[in-house]
């Protein structure tokens, strides 16, 4: 009976005493059928049913950037996300978390489109970004995707110089002015807390600049074309703890400037990093609201039993 | 529960082979020792046989017991492997290079140990190469200019014979540019004049004022030349009247008297007398020699300078069509085609047409791009030659079909590289460039090309090494046996890729199989063998300078 309760990865059956079957939230929508515990959102997200997320109205009163609506994705016939709803407030870091494969990379991807790059991918709903529709065939995406900055799991600065990688998206756009590249690249590094570092070997090969100053690289690079979101996808999962450190330090610096949405499969990180967290749970949008009550008083146990360790 | 267990033995580490695999290892090691074994035997049995070839070597004078006597270069020797062979008339024998091609219709001989009863080393033994009838083995006698003795004795011979030689030779040299250089240009301005002619017959008919002009340009222009090469005559008759009367008379070895025009000898040593020095001296002046000037008797002797133009200007052409095409296809093959059936069976075809024999491609060549393209194209521009003397332009094999044909043949390798180097790029950088705004031109071109550039290079390299060493498709679309007018030259409009060219590889078959005179050219073919391996060697090492340069550059971008 219990046998749809194993997700594919790891079994949570380490949580199941954690989750009793009294205290159903009122709220719940999907509606549980006889003989199985209702309150068991995980269980009922596995068996494929519609589950209604729980959005705190901390999250619904933040002004948004970015607005995801109701948005679906397939790979092939595989159906990746399944109408998640969220809005990413403005000028705030947002933390995607959830156990692998449930969807955080994709939605992230799906943000400035570089799903398109896949053949598969199909997808309905929508995202708009400070009310332009992303999806809209008319959305140039090469002009969406200058709105936007990206930093990826693993460091991939371009094989050209420091100032080169830094400058790339001026470069593409045919800026030539040296007075402005020396500017942007000056004060994206200073954002990115690498200047003091690099400033003297701005000429050299970025590739062989440390992991994290490599990271820190990407992330001067994201911000140099002034993105209105910044998305970071695990962005200190390939660094070591000091290298990761530097990292939060900077989306620490980042935060009240910048819009950011990151992925993260790190608890810690999430808490200390972010203003807002989204649990996420095979492609479905379980619980979002304020970090601190995700971390310290989650209307969900499933949110509990994820953010303390006990399954994921 | 563990009872039921099936028990695990552990084996000693020792008696399993498999587990710790020291024969494996012998056998890789062993493998690879085999390859390299047998490239550096290759190319050391090249170079040894190639560089030797020029070297002099010490001549013996042989007196043999049916009387005979032969004076010559031992180039092998043949030891008797036992007594019985011995016994059953199979002695030990050497093979003597005698230069009596004159006296004998053989240049090499081989002599029975048995049959030689007297062996010396005569200190003026000289070896004469002439500009024609190849060598000469004998010793000098006397220097003759007309009825007067000038020097006689081999010792006063040969200090006359220095003095003189070197004036001879040039005039002879000028006398012959003349011959060959000049008054081919003065034929070519009048062709060019004959075929406006014809071209304006074409184009305003023949009785048009336009026919008219140019016929009167003709008349003209047929008379200065005629003045030219009157003067011509009277310059060459002028060198060759100073050069004649001067005869250098050796004495063979068999005791007769050959004859030999002073300005026909290339140039004569004595290669008992030679010290190191000179021996160096001589070395490095027939190499110079060979890499230097045009072929003589039938590309058996002289030099092999046009083989080497066609051979680099016809694989640098090649590289130059190859490279964008190759390139081009290949990068629409890997980023933009989308996966599918039709891309699949594309790939296939192209690794495919890597396998096809290069006949096929020389073939294809001949058909297409002589007989179609060239054909049309002499129909357009190039009528004039047709209707004046029937000789077609680019309807024929030339240095541009021969470029395009072995570019065809080379395009697969160029293709499979520069995919594998596109392939090798990380995903990760397209999605960052991606992520920056960049388009899909703008990502290849700054993010994949210079990443895969080194790979694309080694590909570029790889066909270079190909195309350059081709010879069967080369046969039909334009190398010739001999073709002393270089595809680039001086003449206006100094590239002339509708000109048949030589090449050398081609020059090693014809050499070696087709010459008349193969048994001279022998230590030839090993010399041309090693000069076409430097060459691509060279080539290549370029490219791969070129590479590595680029790999810098782009790595470490300057700004």
């Amino acid at each position: 009976m219990y046998d749809f309760l194993v997700p594919p990865r790891r079994g949570i059956t380490g949580a199941e005493p954690a989750m009793p079957t009294v205290d159903e939230p009122p709220r719940e929508a999907g509606a549980p059928r006889a003989g199985e515990p209702p309150q068991d959102r995980l269980a009922a997200v596995a068996a494929g049913r519609e589950v209604e997320a729980e959005v705190h109205d901390s999250v619904l009163a933040e002004p948004p950037v970015l607005e995801v609506d109701r948005f679906n994705l397939w790979y092939g016939t595989k159906q990746a996300l399944h109408r998640i709803t969220m809005p990413v407030p403005l000028n705030k870091v947002t933390a995607l978390v959830g156990p692998s494969g449930c969807g955080k990379s994709t939605l992230l991807r799906s943000v400035n489109r570089l799903n398109d790059l896949v053949q598969s991918v199909r997808i309905t709903g929508d995202m708009r970004i400070n009310g332009d529709s992303i999806y809209d065939p008319r959305m140039d995406v090469i002009e969406l995707r200058k709105r936007m900055g990206m930093v990826f799991q693993k460091p991939n600065p371009f094989p050209m110089s420091i100032y080169e990688n830094v400058v790339y998206s001026l470069r593409i756009d045919g800026e030539t002015n040296r007075a402005v590249l020396d500017e942007v690249c000056e004060r994206s590094l200073r954002g990115a807390a690498l200047w003091d570092e690099v400033k003297d070997r701005l000429p050299e090969s970025a590739l062989g600049m440390s992991g994290g100053q490599q990271q820190r690289l990407c992330i001067a690079r994201a911000i140099a074309a002034e993105p209105e979101v910044l998305l970071l996808d695990e962005p200190c999962s390939a660094l070591d703890p000091i290298a990761t450190g530097k990292i939060e330090d900077l989306i620490q610096e980042l935060r009240g400037q910048y819009s950011v949405l990151m992925v993260t499969h790190n608890m810690q990180q999430a808490s200390r990093s972010s203003d807002y967290t989204a649990f996420m749970y095979l492609g479905r949008l379980i619980e979002y609201g304020a970090t601190t009550d995700i971390f310290t008083k989650p209307v969900l146990r499933e949110t509990e039993a994820y953010v303390t360790g006990r399954f994921g | 529960m563990s009872s039921d267990r099936p028990a695990r033995r552990i084996r000693s580490g020792h008696a399993m082979l498999t587990a710790h695999g020291e024969p494996w290892v012998w056998l890789t090691a062993a493998s690879l020792a085999i390859a390299i074994a047998m490239i550096v035997g290759l190319l050391a049995f090249i170079a040894v046989r190639g560089l030797a070839t020029f070297w002099p070597v010490p001549m013996e004078r042989f007196t043999l017991a049916d009387g005979r006597a032969l004076l010559g270069e031992v180039t092998e020797r043949e030891a008797a492997v036992t007594a019985t062979q011995q016994a059953v008339g199979h002695p030990a024998r050497r093979l003597v290079r005698t230069g009596d091609f004159d006296g004998t219709g053989n240049h090499y001989e081989w002599i029975d140990d048995t049959a030689i009863t007297a062996i010396a080393q005569p200190e003026w033994a000289t070896v004469v190469e002439r500009a024609e009838a190849g060598r000469l083995h004998g010793v000098p006698k006397r220097l003759l200019h007309g009825e007067e003795v000038v020097a006689e004795g081999p010792e006063g011979v040969w200090a006359a014979y220095r003095q003189e030689h070197p004036n001879a030779r040039s005039r002879a040299l000028r006398a012959q540019r003349i011959d060959k250089h000049d008054r081919g240009e003065l034929q070519r301005r009048l062709r060019a004049a004959r075929l406006a002619v014809v071209q304006a017959g074409i184009d305003h008919g023949a009785t048009g004022t336009e026919t008219a002009a140019a016929e009167a340009r003709e008349k003209s222009l047929a008379e200065t030349i005629g003045g030219l090469e009157q003067s011509l005559d009277e310059e060459t008759a002028r060198l060759r009247g100073a050069n004649a009367g001067w005869v250098v008379e050796f004495e063979t070895p068999s005791g007769g008297v050959a004859a030999v025009p002073l300005d026909g000898i290339v140039r004569a040593w004595q290669p008992n007398r030679l010290s190191l020095g000179e021996s160096l001296g001589l070395y490095f002046s027939r190499w110079g020699e060979f890499l230097a000037d045009d072929p003589r008797e039938a590309n058996s002797a002289g030099g092999v300078f046009p083989a080497i133009w066609g051979t680099v200007t016809m694989t640098l052409i090649m590289a130059l069509f190859v490279a964008p095409f190759g390139v081009l296809a290949a990068l629409y093959l890997r980023e933009y085609a989308g996966r599918g059936p039709i891309t699949t069976a594309v790939r296939v075809a192209i690794n495919n047409l890597a396998g096809v024999p290069s006949i096929v491609y020389g073939a294809f060549g001949l058909g297409f791009f002589c007989y179609v393209l060239g054909a049309g194209i002499d129909d357009l521009f190039f009528k004039a030659s047709l209707v004046a003397d029937g000789q077609p332009t680019f309807g024929t094999g030339g240095l541009l079909w021969a470029s395009l044909t072995l570019a065809l043949l080379t395009l697969p390798v160029v293709i499979v590289a520069t995919e594998e180097a596109l392939s090798a790029v990380p995903n990760s950088m397209r999605e960052g460039s991606y992520a920056c705004g960049a388009g899909k031109w703008q990502t290849i071109r700054r993010i994949v090309l210079p990443r895969a550039l080194p790979g694309i290079m080694t590909g570029l390299i790889l066909a270079m090494a190909r195309g350059a060493g081709e010879v069967a498709p080369l046969m039909l679309v334009g190398v010739k046996k001999l073709a002393l007018e270089l595809p680039v030259d001086g003449a206006f409009p100094f590239i002339h890729p509708e000109r048949e060219f030589m090449h050398l590889a081609y020059l090693i078959y014809d050499v070696g199989f087709q010459s008349p005179n193969s048994q001279a050219a022998r230590p030839m073919v090993f010399t041309i063998t090693f000069l076409l391996v430097a060459i691509i060697a060279l080539l290549n090492v370029a490219a791969i300078w070129l590479r590595s340069r680029l790999r810098r550059r782009f790595v470490a971008q300057q700004f």
